[in-house]
């Protein structure tokens, strides 16, 4: 390898340490595919076993029984494609709600500069400090009862949709990679008559493909994985979650039935994972300290 | 830096809104743009102003004034101290304390050292690093309720997998989530399982980070392998060591889901009881908003300071 890590390399050129190496490299790679796919075999394979074997003492490794009707029947019982469909719904739908006010929101902060940006954007970051769990009580009040407009947005996607928007995180990122592109390219654009809407299209969002990938990304992902806020705004069972439609269906069903049921759950983030491994993995590290 | 003067040939480009002349019309013409270039920009941001005004800032605003309100049948009054002797003198204050403290502490322990000592080993393996990657993000990715569900299922002291693994190695069986002693270490072991992976990999890339040649120093002057990494790898990696402290200990102080969905929340004995917990059973089972206001102003107090810190930290981090 090119870089230097805390074991020398000629430490592992040796026979012996090269032996040793090989041996930590097997057991390392044994003790985290246990640790860390191990429960996910356990989860897919338990989805297959019939209602015995499921709970039988001792647990079986290898499936005797083979029962993919678990799958079918947690999709009927459970109605997963409805609450699959809510979710993407609500997914997209913040993910849209985002793109447009927090990419909006960070172009004018970082290349327009309004009067009283600088304090918009202190607001904006002052919300982190404040710890989430407890802004969720008046958040909810809120929902209830929302100020000036007086609606109610208890079972409305806009109970996702609007707070959703206020990722001071995203708004960050967004501003930092803009902040770094160069001020003459947008002059140019400018000087050739644009816009300001139009120098955002055609110069600043092409530019920012990658960032906006990672905070795309993360806008989905953080509604899918998102659980205590839907639980409470979107009591109804017919507009529910994944995640809490699952959660609250979990102590009727057949304990096979459930666990199929959470694999099938898995699998659209799981996916999304794999595909965009790189995308999210660079947007961790890159924007995951300045928090 | 802000508002650039713009010279003559710029402003004849873009619709001119008034003539460019000389004197006193163009103080006003240059005033009149600047609003103009005001208004587009605040144009821009209204929408996620509104949001933040509606359903951030507002309600940041509300929790100060709920801890000292009492609202019955709509009706609201001033009630002074009253939410905070309410919230003191349940008998579960104290021990939701104690065992949000233990939480962190243990989370400390193994959600801060193991994804460190992960990442170091995959740091020093020379193949397979991006399998072992994924494979300790892969947890992050599952929906909690799939992996808490899944947990569960494990823990189980008749079916569950945990035991089976134990009896193998001659340890005794557990009750997990059923015993008042183990529960919450069983709720730290399964959240550190789905969250390590983002720690885990931002310590790998400040690993990644860390020249060679300090290594290559301390192995001249004799340094063993332990001795390097006290010496080298975490006064390196001190400051992402530090902000990965500081916002471990903010999220884990504010734990909810993990144990809401693995013990129902309270637990054997209220042994799971956190914090967060009492919050939400005051809100949605008392209906007593006032009380859990004045809950989570206590818990807002308390991590404020925390959070100053890490704003601090990540600013010097950010020259």
């Amino acid at each position: 390898m090119s870089t230097r890590t805390l074991i020398s390399p000629a430490q592992l050129a040796r026979p012996r340490g090269r032996l040793l190496y090989w041996v930590v490299f097997g057991l390392v790679v044994a003790l985290f595919t246990v640790v860390f796919l191990g429960p996910m075999y356990w989860m897919v394979s338990s989805g297959f076993k019939d209602t015995q074997e499921v709970v039988q003492t001792p647990p079986a490794l290898v499936p005797e029984s083979f029962r993919p009707e678990n799958y079918s029947d947690a999709w009927n019982v459970m109605d997963l494609a409805g609450l699959l469909a809510n979710t993407l719904f609500y997914a997209f739908g913040a993910l849209a709600f985002q793109l447009v006010f927090d990419v909006a929101a960070a172009y004018s902060l970082s290349k327009l500069r309004p009067v009283l940006g600088k304090a918009v954007l202190g607001l904006m970051l002052a919300t982190l400090m404040i710890p989430a769990t407890v802004l969720v009580v008046p958040q909810y009040l809120t929902v209830l009862d929302v100020p000036v407009f007086e609606r109610n947005l208890l079972n409305t996607p806009w109970a996702i949709w609007l707070p959703s928007v206020t990722n001071a995180f995203n708004i960050f990122l967004l501003k930092r990679f803009f902040d770094s592109i160069p001020r003459e390219l947008l002059d140019a654009a400018s000087m050739d008559g644009a816009s300001p809407m139009r120098t955002l299209w055609s110069v600043v969002l092409p530019i920012s493909r990658p960032i906006l990938g990672v905070v795309s990304i993360f806008a989905i992902v953080g509604v899918w994985k998102d659980f205590l806020w839907p639980m409470l705004t979107l009591p109804d069972p017919a507009r529910q979650t994944l995640n809490v439609g699952i959660y609250s269906l979990s102590n009727g069903v057949p304990m096979n039935v459930l666990i199929a049921a959470l694999t099938m759950a898995s699998l659209p983030t799981l996916i999304i994972f794999l595909v965009f491994q790189r995308n999210i993995m660079s947007g961790l590290t890159a924007g995951g300290l300045k928090g | 830096m802000s508002a650039p003067s713009l010279t003559p040939s710029k402003t004849a480009r873009p619709r001119p809104p008034q003539p460019p002349a000389d004197g006193p019309p163009r103080r006003g013409g240059s005033f009149g743009r600047s609003l103009r270039r005001n208004l587009t920009a605040h144009g821009f941001l209204i929408g996620a102003v509104l949001c933040f005004a509606f359903f951030s800032w507002y309600p940041m605003v509300r929790e100060f004034f709920l801890a000292f309100q009492k609202t019955d049948q709509g009706e609201v009054s001033w009630v002074g101290m009253d939410n905070l002797s309410t919230v003191f003198n349940d008998p579960a204050f104290w021990q939701a304390w104690r065992n949000t403290l233990l939480y962190t502490v243990l989370a400390l322990v193994l959600g801060f050292a193991v994804p460190f000592v992960v990442a170091i080993v995959i740091n020093e393996l020379r193949h397979g690093k991006g399998y072992l990657r994924l494979l300790v993000y892969l947890p992050v990715m599952l929906p909690p309720v799939a992996s808490v569900l899944l947990f569960k299922y494990l823990y189980d002291p008749g079916y569950g997998m945990l035991n089976e693994v134990f009896g193998f190695f001659g340890l005794p069986e557990q009750q997990w989530l059923q015993d008042p002693d183990l529960s919450l270490l069983s709720v730290v072991i399964a959240s550190t399982w789905m969250n390590m992976g983002g720690a885990a990999l931002i310590y790998l890339a400040a690993l990644q980070g860390i020249p060679g040649e300090l290594y290559e120093a301390a192995e001249l002057d004799g340094a063993g392998l332990l001795r390097k990494i006290w010496h080298v790898t975490i006064p390196q990696t001190r400051l992402v060591l530090s902000l990965m402290l500081l916002m471990q200990i903010i999220s884990t102080m504010q734990v909810f889901v993990e144990p809401f969905l693995l013990t129902g929340g309270a637990g054997p004995e209220g042994s799971t009881t956190t914090v967060v917990y009492l919050i939400y059973q005051y809100a949605f089972n008392f209906n007593d908003y006032g009380a859990a206001a004045a809950l989570g102003l206590l818990l807002l107090v308390l991590l404020a300071g925390f959070s100053a810190a890490y704003v601090k930290l990540s600013r010097t981090g950010d020259e």
